[in-house]
């Protein structure tokens, strides 16, 4: 039986004062990811059936480039925002949880940098 | 991690079923969840059937009716019977909702009544509502000011700014929204819940009460405050048909609005 008061448990730790930054760069990557979205599409559509060097090309230019790079941004941005969000809602296991959560922000890091990398290197025809 | 099936002890099994009132032409039948601390059984539903011809309208107007006549030993609370006091908030057929103001005829086929989801059950129907309360004395739900009120009569408001109460003033504290919230369900030793937020709402939107920014300071939180992700039962399932997630997006606008 535990002698706390529940207002003792309610109150905890405190307010982290935080949480607002991580809400709206939730929302502001969700709405840019809608229009990066169509413009990739776009472009996949517009491609199909076109040959190596085709592709290789238009990947190429400054706008698409542009394009990739900001939908690679958003995308492992929000993905790491948004799964963190899901680790904190059902893991209540703090050892777990912290490992969860590196993990996710390795995983966003590493594989947003290497997508980003093959978008860099066909501009600038590595 | 969540836990998503029942803990052995919580495991409902089914329970006695009473006999049929004699000569009753128009039958309901209650499946009331029933629970008590004085034994070690587990959790089991005992069905009770009710003459509509000889019992209120209101699904409260059965269960006193079963406590009655029927099995005095089921245990729920109520008080007002008109929707006023939140004591009588249960699970009917799949709703948080007050039993005093749901009728018999509005439920098709049986009545499933349960206590409310995820809380502690003290007995049957009564869950054990201490950290709801206590979540609700945390905000401070009274006003604070560093002006003296005048000395010769009550704090002024303009009507725009009492209209901007309304819909937050009518919530009577029943629990039905936070019981509702999955989010709360998995959290709530650190979220507030809807009900408590949209209280925390009334007061930061009082034209009246001078710590608005303490308020919010209070409240940003990733739990006490972001753990709310807009899945709306709790405006679905408000007995008294308000929106708590309303509240909690103007709260959240404001945490916006602060910042430039």
């Amino acid at each position: 039986m535990s002698m706390r008061t529940p207002l003792k448990n309610v109150r905890h730790l405190g307010s982290a004062k935080e949480g607002t930054t991580h809400w709206w760069h939730q929302k502001v990557t969700a709405i840019a990811l809608i229009p990066l979205f169509v413009i990739a599409l776009a472009y996949v559509v517009s491609l199909v059936g076109a040959d190596y060097d085709r592709v290789r090309y238009i990947l190429s230019l400054p706008f698409t480039s542009l394009i990739l790079l900001l939908l690679i941004g958003a995308t492992f941005y929000h993905m790491k925002l948004g799964l963190q969000v899901v680790v904190e809602d059902y893991v209540h296991t703090e050892s777990t949880k912290v490992v969860l959560l590196m993990l996710n922000s390795f995983f966003c890091a590493i594989v947003g940098l290497a997508a980003a990398l093959a978008v860099l290197k066909l501009a600038f025809g590595g | 991690m969540v836990e998503l099936t029942l803990p052995k002890n919580s495991t409902v099994g089914t329970g006695k079923t009473f006999s049929k009132p004699q000569g009753a032409t128009k039958l309901k039948t209650f499946n009331v969840y029933r629970w008590s601390p004085d034994d070690t059984e587990n959790p089991r539903i005992d069905t009770y059937y009710v003459d509509q011809d000889d019992c209120g309208p209101m699904i409260l107007d059965g269960l006193i009716k079963i406590k009655n006549e029927i099995d005095p030993t089921l245990t729920f609370r109520r008080s007002c019977r008109e929707g006023i006091c939140g004591s009588c908030a249960m699970n009917i057929n799949g709703t948080n909702t007050l039993a005093c103001t749901s009728g018999i005829d509005e439920m098709d086929g049986d009545i499933n009544i349960y206590p409310l989801p995820h809380q502690p059950v003290v007995k049957d129907l009564v869950p054990d509502l201490t950290n709801f309360y206590a979540q609700y004395a945390s905000i401070k739900p009274w006003m604070q000011t560093q002006t003296p009120p005048p000395p010769d009569r009550e704090r002024l408001q303009s009507k725009e700014d009492r209209e901007k109460l309304d819909g937050l003033y009518e919530c009577i504290l029943c629990a039905c929204c936070s019981t509702s919230c999955p989010s709360y369900w998995w959290n709530s030793d650190r979220f507030l819940g809807p009900a408590v937020l949209l209280q925390a709402y009334r007061w930061l939107a009082d034209s009246r009460d001078e710590n608005t920014g303490e308020r919010l300071d209070a409240l940003e939180d990733p739990f006490r405050l972001y753990r709310c992700h807009t899945i709306m039962n709790c405006a679905n399932t408000c007995p008294k048909g308000l929106n708590p997630a309303k509240a909690i997006a103007e709260i959240k606008k404001m945490m916006i609005e602060r910042r430039g």
